[in-house]
């Protein structure tokens, strides 16, 4: 089919949501283990901020923003129309 | 619409309800093999009762899930729930390795351990933004057929083909060796024989119901995996840290850990210990140097004391000069060994390493080495996550593109139980050991270090080289897969809950294996013989082609473990950076990039593909020892990483060749609007003509 106006602007937010998801990965992931060494001598609750970010933190965060991506992208789909119904 | 509504959301609470009951049960059985235990039941049945109760109930659900329609088969009928289909894809996920091997990786390793946890969770950011979503919606059987479709003909197929199974295959052999080792540890049984054991498991439940078994054993794989892993931990932790959730206040274990190891570098009995290293290390060096002269010294004064001792006239003396003597290298090729032995010490010599020291090295240099290598392996495992055809895979098989949205939230939720538990585990673990184990007396070792040196010297050896009776850091060696294998003991809970992990390992090893397996049979019947060969086939001959090339491939993968092929984590390494290289730039640029072409993703997967087989062939030293000719690592990356190289050659590639070719088709055009949208108008009659 051909696609609307309505259907760029719906894909181009996807991207800009992805992309900027995308950074904070990028961030607490390579950024963090570049500067790892210096995160190290900060302590947070008992642990160098450095090993805790690559134990627990940076995890938790791939988490929250797959989890916050799911319910945007939902969001999303309702504004713009195409979303598949009630299949839930 | 509505009809359907009623029919997920009953199926979601119907499933709740099964495996909720199942959970239970499965404790109940834990509970009372304990009781069975305490009136004295022995080891060696606890174990089998775990082996043959566990494999038998996956059975039990793969003879209950077992079909011959099509959907069924290769989808699971696409109807699995997010969260069932994210606790599937969670045991899917973790292998034998991440079970077993990366808690004792993480204990070894410190700081450096972590890029596995990292790249192994990061790496479903990537599934979830560029990939998950986009597959469900195109909605076909394999990731080949995605390629097939975007990019046209039979050549991206075929490459896509042997990509997946390639790398398919050489994670397959790992997990089955896993297996063999599980149950020859715990029950006894012979490491070939618990092969094809742990294989009638994977085989009962794959070969009769596809998909639609794997996905139903899985999600109780899982159940019992995190059990398993959870149980141990989180005594330990209520012995150390006082809380039962250790993972939120092991940081001031930590802190102890990091006092201890300073104290243990400082201490005179442990610098001792290590200087005697440091001294056999020089000598064997020295040997090794000059070893036609070294060896006959050596001949000559073992000699001379024998003379001596006879001169001297003491039996006890002579007898002992005799042995020496009999004991001395035949040859200077026998010798050698010996020596190198010795050098090798040379790593025993420079006391413990700081747990939570980011990339310790000697100088700026060797550390920035480290950080590059941290770094490629996150790299290559995230990317290589994001490009495994066994887990793309099951995100065909939920609903929904939305369902298959949150069941990547699911999926790395469950993955994230139990990698943020390892790094804790692998600190307490560490505590215990340095604060009971290390200045304790060799007449009264902790009760599981006793038995584990008698039981398995490979996994720990503790020697007295000071002979000064008491156990110092730098007398022990330890083997990996300790630290999971005996935490049970350290944490002094009875033998059951040691049991329950190697059922917890084996589900792991077992479940990966079943993904595996379906994937390479898929991709041989669906791809290569339906779609390339004979496609008038009927569905019931696709799918009865497709059992008989699992049994076949199975057995040929059982076969190569027996040959028990190199370093475990080189394998799994090899998979991730294989798969990074060679899927994941087509599939990415399939749906971000309209004008991607054929030619592009073909020249693209090749280049990707070679220039990191390459890399690893020459660098790795399995195959240079069998004569492919070294080359120097390129700034020092390590040949695991050799993906960090193979996927950017593959992205630029595409970019380059498509831009010189011609632009898809409109067809292949709208058919990436179709996969972008989740639901456009006229998709109905777009999916019925597929």
């Amino acid at each position: 089919m051909q696609l609307t106006e309505k259907h760029q602007e719906y894909w181009r937010k996807n991207l800009v949501y992805t992309a900027i998801l995308l950074l904070v990965w990028f961030v607490v992931t390579f950024v963090e283990a570049w500067y790892a060494r210096e995160l190290n001598s900060i302590t947070f609750f008992g642990f160098p901020f450095g090993f805790y970010m690559s134990a627990q933190g940076s995890l938790a965060i791939y988490v929250v923003i797959i989890g916050i991506y799911a319910i945007l992208m939902r969001k999303l789909d309702l504004k713009y129309n195409v979303d598949e119904g009630e299949l839930e | 619409m509505s009809s359907q509504v009623f029919s997920h959301s009953a199926f979601n609470s119907q499933l709740k309800k099964y495996y909720g009951f199942y959970a239970g049960g499965f404790i109940a059985f834990v509970i009372l093999l304990a009781i069975a235990e305490q009136m004295g039941m022995s080891r060696r049945w606890i174990g089998y009762w775990f082996l043959f109760a566990t494999i038998g109930l996956y059975a039990g659900i793969g003879i209950m899930s077992r079909t011959s329609e099509v959907a069924e088969y290769y989808v699971a009928g696409r109807r699995v729930p997010a969260f069932f289909n994210g606790m599937a894809t969670g045991a899917d996920w973790m292998s034998a390795a991440s079970f077993i091997a990366m808690a004792g990786g993480l204990f070894l390793g410190g700081f450096d351990g972590l890029a596995f946890v990292m790249g192994w969770t990061g790496g479903y950011c990537l599934v979830a933004f560029l990939l998950a979503p986009y597959l469900r919606k195109f909605g076909q059987f394999t990731i080949p057929d995605f390629l097939a479709e975007r990019y046209g003909g039979n050549i991206v197929r075929s490459i896509g083909v042997i990509s997946a199974i390639t790398c398919s295959f050489v994670y397959v052999v790992a997990q089955i060796y896993g297996v063999g080792l599980i149950t020859s540890r715990f029950t006894g049984l012979e490491f070939g024989v618990g092969v094809f054991v742990g294989l009638g498991g994977i085989l009962v439940c794959s070969m009769l119901g596809g998909m639609k078994a794997v996905t139903w054993t899985q999600v109780a794989q899982y159940i019992i995996l995190i059990i398993a892993y959870m149980t141990p931990v989180v005594w330990l932790g209520i012995k150390h840290t006082g809380i039962p959730i250790p993972q939120l206040a092991y940081g001031y274990t930590l802190q102890k850990v990091t006092e201890l190891e300073k104290k243990i570098t400082a201490d005179p009995k442990e610098q001792e210990v290590r200087k005697t290293f440091a001294d056999r290390a020089a000598a064997g060096r020295a040997a090794l140097a000059n070893q036609d002269k070294a060896y006959a010294d050596g001949k000559a004064k073992v000699e001379k004391d024998l003379a001596d001792a006879k001169a001297s006239g003491d039996a006890a003396k002579v007898a002992a000069a005799e042995k020496a003597v009999a004991a001395y290298p035949k040859d200077v090729v026998a010798a050698r060994s010996i020596w190198q032995r010795e050098a090798g010490l040379q790593a025993r010599t420079g006391g413990p390493r700081p747990h939570a020291e980011a990339y310790p090295g000697k100088d700026e240099k060797a550390r920035d080495t480290a950080r590059l290598n941290f770094i490629g392996i996150v790299f290559c495992m995230m990317f290589g996550t994001a490009a495994l055809p066994h887990i793309l895979m099951r995100y065909y098989t939920t609903p929904s593109v939305q369902q298959a949205r949150v069941s990547v939230f699911w999926s790395l939720f469950f993955i994230f139980l139990l990698y943020f538990t390892a790094p804790c585990l692998a600190v307490l673990a560490k505590f215990d050991m340095y604060s009971n184990l290390v200045g304790s007396s060799f007449s009264a070792l902790p009760a599981w270090a006793a038995n584990w040196a008698k039981v398995d010297p490979g996994l720990l050896n503790i020697t007295d080289i000071n002979k000064d009776g008491i156990v110092q850091w730098a007398e022990v060696v330890i083997g990996g897969d300790l630290i999971v294998l005996a935490t049970p003991e350290i944490a002094g809970l009875p033998y059951v809950v040691s049991g329950l992990v190697a059922a917890g390992g084996l589900a792991a090893a077992l479940s990966t294996a079943d993904g595996l397996l379906l994937t390479i049979a898929n991709a041989l019947s669906h791809d290569l013989y339906y779609k390339m060969i004979d496609p008038s086939a009927s569905t019931a001959k696709r799918v009865t082609i497709s059992k008989v090339l699992l049994i076949f491939v199975a057995i040929t993968a059982a076969w190569v473990t027996s040959l028990k092929p190199g370093d475990i984590l080189f394998l799994v390494g090899a998979a991730f950076s294989i798969a990074a290289s060679a899927f994941f730039p087509p599939l990415v640029m399939g749906v971000f990039w309209k004008r991607a072409n054929k030619w592009g993703a073909i020249v693209g997967m090749l280049a990707g593909l070679g220039i990191c087989l390459y890399y690893m062939m020459r660098t790795y030293p399995f195959f240079t020892n069998m004569g492919v000719p070294k080359m120097d690592l390129w700034w020092g990356l390590n040949p695991i990483s050799a993906g960090m190289i193979g996927l950017p050659v593959g992205l630029v590639t595409i970019w380059i060749v498509s831009l010189l070719t011609a632009p898809p088709s409109k067809e292949v055009q709208e058919l990436v609007e179709h996969v972008r949208y989740p639901h456009l108008a006229g998709d109905a009659v777009v999916s019925e003509a597929r």
